[in-house]
């Protein structure tokens, strides 16, 4: 399947969903509470059938928060980008994929730990690498005067 | 502490718990991992990371594309080759430059030695690990050699730092050819010994084969990658499926089996040096001549957008997620490290297995702990 058809697929699941080329793959634009229905559809569907999801990026675009997944194939060797925002700064909600992809555990988390992102239905969503109290290191206001000179 | 494991929901009071590390042996590392034993059996293990997190995705925001190449090298340190390159592979794709043939074949050269000596050095910990001692200074003696072709041409030895965007900092040493062919000659001397004493050890059997033994589905749901991937059946190279730098242009294995087990990550890295060995003859005596840089502006600016890149690193697949704004310094940096999508396999893996086991498991997955801390 190229990536015309991919595109053309994608669309078919969910008329809400925006389809884009990217520069490198081609990427979705979904709802935050939409991944988790999309998500299962992409690593059931014979045609998509993506089974391995690389990397789970958490992201500060200023007003916004967003969430990058990379997927890729290991049957069709094609890859997928999708991509969720939201404005809610203060409570930030994605649904959980670590029901789909074991892998995502400890990604989500890891977004949660360094950006404040909370993902709804994460088994066990805690603090990784840094203390409870500590704040959201990769958000683009986080002050730290002691350790961050310009 | 305990009240944190508690949180999990999966402890009960009469386990034994247990801390191994932050600086235990095994670990490698500055890592801790809370153990839940019932007599001897694994209950669940829950990594503690942390220790080492140096925010390194977060200096990269404030810190310009050939700086970052140099907090590269510290993420994951035994591969610090292939990380630079990963990095100035992704510069170099979001400018579109061409890249000389002369380039291409040292990348692949000095990844490729980059991965014997990493796995050298798994080879020689990891029989440390389970009891023989021999093993880690026949691998350290040997690794040495490696280094020393790396201190001659880029002046470092682990943390090398050589690529940078366009090329490479320096050309070739005059004698890299002759060392080279030196080392291979004595590695191809050696590595049998390495099979004789532990490869076919019949102690090291009984610690390895089966235990630990991980499904192709499971690998590819917990994202595995590298040589514990593919002794799954994951075939996960991406040298074979994405091919970058000069690997387009040789002729090699992907090295896989079915089983799984401890074992067969062992011998799935063993054999990746011998095919490293022959990426290496390929190329050795073919470097093209040319310039070994291709000259950058003095400022580099990637063009707004986002770019992914990835390469195969001796632990897996290292992915590297750029972000720009158009500015001299990227507006995210993100790095899917192989290690941190590794360790998230770990509880599954030593769950019913004994405690001196979950050392065998621990050290067949190759973790370097600097590269999950980030």
């Amino acid at each position: 399947m190229d990536k015309i058809q991919l595109a053309e697929f994608i669309k078919s699941l969910d008329s809400d969903l925006e389809v884009k080329e990217g520069k490198q793959y081609t990427e979705v634009i979904v709802p935050p509470s939409k991944i988790h229905s999309l998500a299962s559809q992409l690593i059931e569907k014979e045609e998509t059938l993506f089974d391995f999801l690389a990397c789970i990026t958490g992201v500060d675009y200023g007003h916004d928060l967003g969430v990058i997944y990379h997927l890729r194939s290991t049957k069709h060797q094609h890859m997928l980008v999708i991509k969720s925002r939201t404005t809610d700064r203060e409570n930030p909600q994605f649904d959980s994929v670590a029901d789909i992809w074991e892998t995502a555990n400890l990604q989500e988390r890891e977004a949660f730990d360094l950006l404040g992102i909370k993902f709804v239905n994460h088994p066990d969503l805690r603090r990784l690498f840094l203390t409870s109290s500590w704040g959201f290191p990769l958000r683009k206001d986080y002050v730290d005067n002691d350790n961050i000179t310009s | 502490m305990e009240e944190k494991v508690k949180d999990t929901g999966t402890e009960e009071k009469q386990d034994y718990i247990i801390n191994i590390g932050p600086q235990h042996p095994s670990t490698h590392g500055v890592m801790r991992l809370v153990v839940s034993l019932q007599g001897e059996t694994v209950k669940y293990v829950e990594p503690h990371l942390g220790y080492i997190h140096r925010g390194i995705e977060k200096m990269c925001e404030s810190l310009t594309y050939p700086q970052i190449i140099h907090l590269t090298d510290r993420m994951d340190y035994l591969s610090a080759h292939i990380n630079n390159e990963v990095f100035c592979l992704a510069v170099e794709k979001a400018l579109e430059i061409d890249i000389p043939d002369r380039v291409k074949v040292i990348r692949t050269l000095m990844s490729e030695l980059t991965r014997i000596q990493s796995h050298e050095l798994f080879w020689a910990s990891y029989g440390m690990d389970l009891g023989g001692q021999t093993c880690f200074f026949y691998g350290l003696r040997d690794r040495e050699m490696v280094l020393d072709i790396f201190e001659e041409t880029t002046g470092g030895r682990m943390l090398v730092s050589y690529n940078c965007p366009g090329g490479v900092m320096y050309d070739l040493h005059p004698n890299f050819q002759k060392r080279v062919k030196e080392f291979l000659t004595h590695f191809r001397k050696v590595l049998p010994e390495y099979d004789e004493i532990l490869t076919n050890n019949v102690i090291f059997h009984e610690r390895t084969v089966g235990i630990g033994p991980l499904l192709r589905e499971e690998a590819i749901s917990y994202g595995i990658t590298g040589p514990s991937g593919r002794a799954s059946g994951f075939s996960c190279d991406v040298r074979k499926h994405e091919p970058y730098s000069a690997y387009d242009r040789v002729k090699f294995n992907e090295v896989l089996y079915t089983e799984g087990d401890a074992f067969h990550r062992y011998l799935a890295r063993v054999e990746e040096m011998r095919e490293s060995m022959n990426i290496i003859d390929q190329l050795i005596d073919n470097i093209p001549e040319g310039p070994y840089a291709v000259k950058m502006k003095p400022v580099i600016r990637l063009p707004e957008g986002e770019y992914y890149q990835r390469v195969e690193t001796p632990r897996g697949e290292l992915g590297v997620f750029i972000i720009s704004d158009g500015n001299k310094t990227p507006y995210r940096v993100h790095f899917r490290t192989p290690n941190f999508a590794n360790l998230s396999v770990l509880n599954h893996l030593v769950k019913g297995f004994k405690i001196a086991d979950l050392i065998s498991i621990f050290g067949s997955l190759d973790y370097v702990i600097p590269d999950i801390d980030r």
